[in-house]
């Protein structure tokens, strides 16, 4: 057990928000919690595994996350669901109805925006589901915050009623920062389910005559905001500008701008317009700073005060000082210069697929194949457009692949006419949201190949477990999926469903080669876990001999980390042509012993070392 | 205790331990009562991309982000790395550096190149650098996940706390969890702290 599980009341800690709102969960009362895994809120449920006092699952995706959260409030049990910002697009089905119907035990959903893209496909700001739900939006600053924020956050939920929205981003998430622990758990009774059909079955008839009471709740929200202690005015001494802000961007300015008059939201929806209205009267110039979208600048505008934003603040990315020192210094008359640093040009490093990954093979074969449209999904072989792969032409969101190539499919243009339409997937995102997709294929007669790569691990975000990992959140026994039974079970005929061992190279090639020429939808799935996952074997590594390498390259075609360009040559060769050689050699710190690039390898130079005394290897997820 | 906020900024790649690291300065600097946020952007690090955790600490600290050319002390695991975050170093700052070279598969198929000289590239700029090879020190010592704590051993004098306090905690959370490697990490840490003054490259009046 953690050190912040056993913490005692009124001690210091230094914990991520994640960790503090799990803290913050348990010391609530919370008895389920359920996600799933997206960067930056994945640790949220992870953290919240290691209090035995909660039921806490991973769930299919984040509207069944939700959704049991919800079942759990009408049992009058305190309840939580954790999502990244695009979670929220796919649970905001079952979200937009239940904050009509309203809750009976405390519920309250984490939704952490990844301002800046750190590892997302897109950027959204969260808060407007305040406003499209007619419910509040709390914003915590930093770990201190979301620790109080979400016990507030559950009172505020049975006091009204209705789902409360906790808003981080990854600059609270991710964040260290000191959280004074106040208290120990305290249990909430759950009653038990009370049947009310006028209340919980929303037909037409039940969901009409509750507007009017969500629009009454609104009002109520309105004055709230206006006293709650949670919207603090910080006295400045400077009072040229004063600043209206919320979430981590408070810190920002207060880090920039330490004598400014500060309006602090942590309860920004609704905002507190008759607060504003007055704090506004104590500055010359009102300025909101907020991430991402103008959503509290139009409101406040649309009160009839003057203000300033988006108009000279960026209107995506985080507001830190560096952003806020050049856009603020003009208002104040005070020009401001970048400073001139040298900028060092160094080679960029994206992210890359690690050594013995089990997609390499696939994308491999992909990568060798012509006349392919290779339609991509949400996970670590997105990675696969990237370097040297290019084997990826699409990502959309979690699930899209089947899909999207199915609807290539039916509208091939004119260039597509002799393409095959490849979709690749992965095992948990499959499970999330991609099977209907594939199920929709079958029904309507499409035809595509599909690379289910199963690599047992929602390997992006860390290697969580799934459906189809046969094992829980909590690392005990689960029942397993069988992807081949389930995808015959959607409609694929058996003959079309091929199991692969994705280190196998010329069977993957062949496989995907046959596959895509059939006249009706295939599934290759492959078997081999997750390099980083504790499933994953290693074995001795292997070493290039140097005088046996050829310079063929073909083994730095794989894209394997492990493997390294050693020389070049270039030669000319009998037809007067010349022709670059690549020699490799393999870092056998890094290699794990796959055996994958012997598969590429004609002059057999790559061969397994022999045992013997060597260091210790560091793990690649140390 | 300093009355300024210090600014550690800790670069690398995935895996090489940089979070770890900054993780425990971070955690010192809270034992010895100050105000402290740590933060870093890890999404898809994990992969083999480049990793910065920036630590801050003071009576009081408002954003946990390290601004360009605000960093007291700049880690660097990898030498392409510490070149890269070379802006965010105040001029009066210190580099230490691990020599390592790690080159990405876009320098190894050719698309770009590693820097020839990085080490040579910093310490042109006039700041105070050291460089040394903290992987032949860990494998000296058998065990190339010390390099960990060799390098927080070579910037344990450049903290605005004694590196005996560092020293402590990193021993004391291996006895905690580790208690057969507490003594190899000790001594890695002396090792480190040794290095980290002798290797100094250059030191140059600040501009």
């Amino acid at each position: 057990m953690n050190a912040v599980v056993q913490a005692q009341a009124e001690s210091r800690h230094l914990l991520s928000g994640n960790e503090a709102v799990a803290r913050a969960a348990w010391e609530a009362g919370v008895r389920v919690a359920a996600a799933y895994p997206g960067t930056p809120a994945t640790e949220i449920l992870e953290n919240i595994a290691l209090y035995p006092d909660i039921y806490s699952e991973w769930s299919v995706n984040e509207k069944v996350a939700v959704e049991v959260a919800i079942g759990a409030s009408l049992a009058g049990s305190r309840s939580l669901a954790a999502m990244k910002h695009v979670g929220m697009n796919v649970a905001s089905d079952a979200f937009m109805t239940q904050s009509l119907a309203g809750v009976v035990g405390g519920l309250v959903i984490v939704v952490a925006d990844d301002v800046g893209l750190s590892s997302s496909q897109n950027e959204q700001d969260s808060r407007y589901w305040g406003r499209f739900g007619h419910l509040p939006i709390l914003e915590p600053a930093d770990s201190q915050e979301a620790y109080e924020m979400v016990k507030r956050a559950f009172a505020l939920s049975e006091d009204y009623e209705v789902p409360v929205i906790v808003r981080m981003t990854t600059r609270v998430c991710h964040v260290k920062a000191m959280v004074t622990v106040e208290g120990e758990r305290i249990e909430h009774r759950a009653a038990g389910f009370e049947k009310n059909p006028q209340r919980w079955v929303m037909t037409p008839a039940n969901a009409k005559p509750r507007l009017p009471l969500m629009h009454e709740r609104d009002r109520k929200f309105r004055e709230l905001s206006e006293t709650i202690d949670l919207n603090i005015a910080f006295a400045g001494s400077d009072r040229r500008i004063g600043f209206i802000t919320s979430g981590p961007a408070f810190m920002h300015v207060r880090e920039t701008f330490p004598n400014a008059p500060v309006l602090k939201l942590g309860f920004s929806c609704p905002p507190p317009l008759d607060k504003i209205r007055a704090f506004a009267g104590q500055v010359d110039t009102l300025v909101v700073v907020e991430e991402t979208e103008p959503l509290l600048e139009t409101e406040i505008r649309a009160a009839g005060l003057d203000v300033r934003g988006k108009d000279i603040l960026p209107r995506f990315g985080e507001l830190a000082p560096n952003v806020l020192r050049p856009a603020i210094k003009p208002l104040l008359g005070e020009p401001y210069e970048v400073p001139k640093r040298s900028q060092a040009s160094v080679f960029p490093r994206p992210p890359t697929m690690c050594a013995s990954c089990p997609h390499l093979g696939p994308y491999f074969a992909l990568s060798h194949i012509r006349n392919l449209n290779i339609i991509g999904d949400i996970g670590c072989y997105t990675l696969g457009a990237g370097h040297p792969w290019n084997a990826l032409d699409t990502c959309t969101c979690m699930g899209a692949s089947l899909s999207m190539a199915h609807g290539m499919d039916k509208g091939r243009g004119e260039s597509d006419q002799k393409k095959h339409i490849v979709a690749v997937i992965g095992d948990s995102t499959f499970l999330h949201m991609g099977m209907q997709g594939l199920l929709n294929m079958i029904y309507n007669r499409g035809n595509v190949t599909v690379l289910l790569l199963d690599n047992r691990s929602v390997g992006m975000t860390g290697g969580q477990e799934n459906p189809g990992t046969g094992e829980d959140l909590h690392g005990l026994p689960a029942p397993r999926v069988d992807f081949a039974k389930l995808v015959e079970a959607l409609g694929v005929r058996p003959e079309r469903i091929r199991m692969v061992d994705p280190y196998e190279l010329p069977n993957v090639v062949k496989l995907v080669r046959e596959e895509t020429k059939m006249e009706e939808p295939s599934v290759i799935i492959t078997n081999r876990p997750c390099s980083l996952t504790d499933r994953f074997e290693h074995l001795r590594p292997y070493e290039v001999i140097d005088d046996q390498c050829t310079g063929c390259g073909n083994c730095i075609d794989l894209g394997c980390p492990a493997i390294f360009v050693s020389r070049r040559e270039t030669v000319t060769a009998k037809s007067g042509k010349s022709k670059e050689l690549v020699f490799a050699r393999i870092d056998a710190n890094a290699c794990t012993g796959c055996h994958m690039c012997v598969e590429t390898c004609a002059p057999e130079a790559i061969v397994q070392q022999q045992p013997q005394n060597r260091v210790i290897r560091i793990q690649p997820h140390a | 205790m300093l009355d300024r906020i210090t600014n550690i900024l800790v670069v690398g790649i995935g895996g090489q331990g940089v979070m770890t690291a900054a993780e425990m300065l971070a955690r010192t600097a809270l034992s010895q009562g100050y105000d402290v946020k740590k933060t870093e952007v890890a999404g898809m690090a994990q992969r083999g991309g480049v990793v910065s955790s920036h630590v801050r600490f003071g009576p009081r600290v408002y954003s946990p982000q390290i601004d360009a050319g605000e960093a007291d002390l700049l880690i660097g695991f990898e030498a392409a790395e510490a070149l890269r975050w070379l802006p965010y170093l105040r001029p009066t700052g210190v580099a230490m550096v691990n020599t390592l070279r790690i080159a990405p598969p876009v320098v190894s198929v050719g698309l770009y190149d590693y820097p020839p000289d990085p080490i040579g590239e910093l310490a042109a700029t006039g700041i105070e650098v050291h460089a040394f090879d903290a992987g032949a020190i860990a494998e000296q010592l058998g065990n190339l996940k010390l390099v960990n704590t060799i390098m927080l051993g070579a910037i344990s004098d450049y903290l605005p706390f004694p590196a005996e306090v560092l020293r402590e905690s990193i021993v004391e959370g291996f006895r905690a969890y580790k208690p057969k490697l507490a003594d190899l990490n000790a001594q890695a840490f002396d090792a480190g702290r040794e290095a980290g003054h002798a290797t100094a490259v250059s030191r140059q009046a600040p501009i």
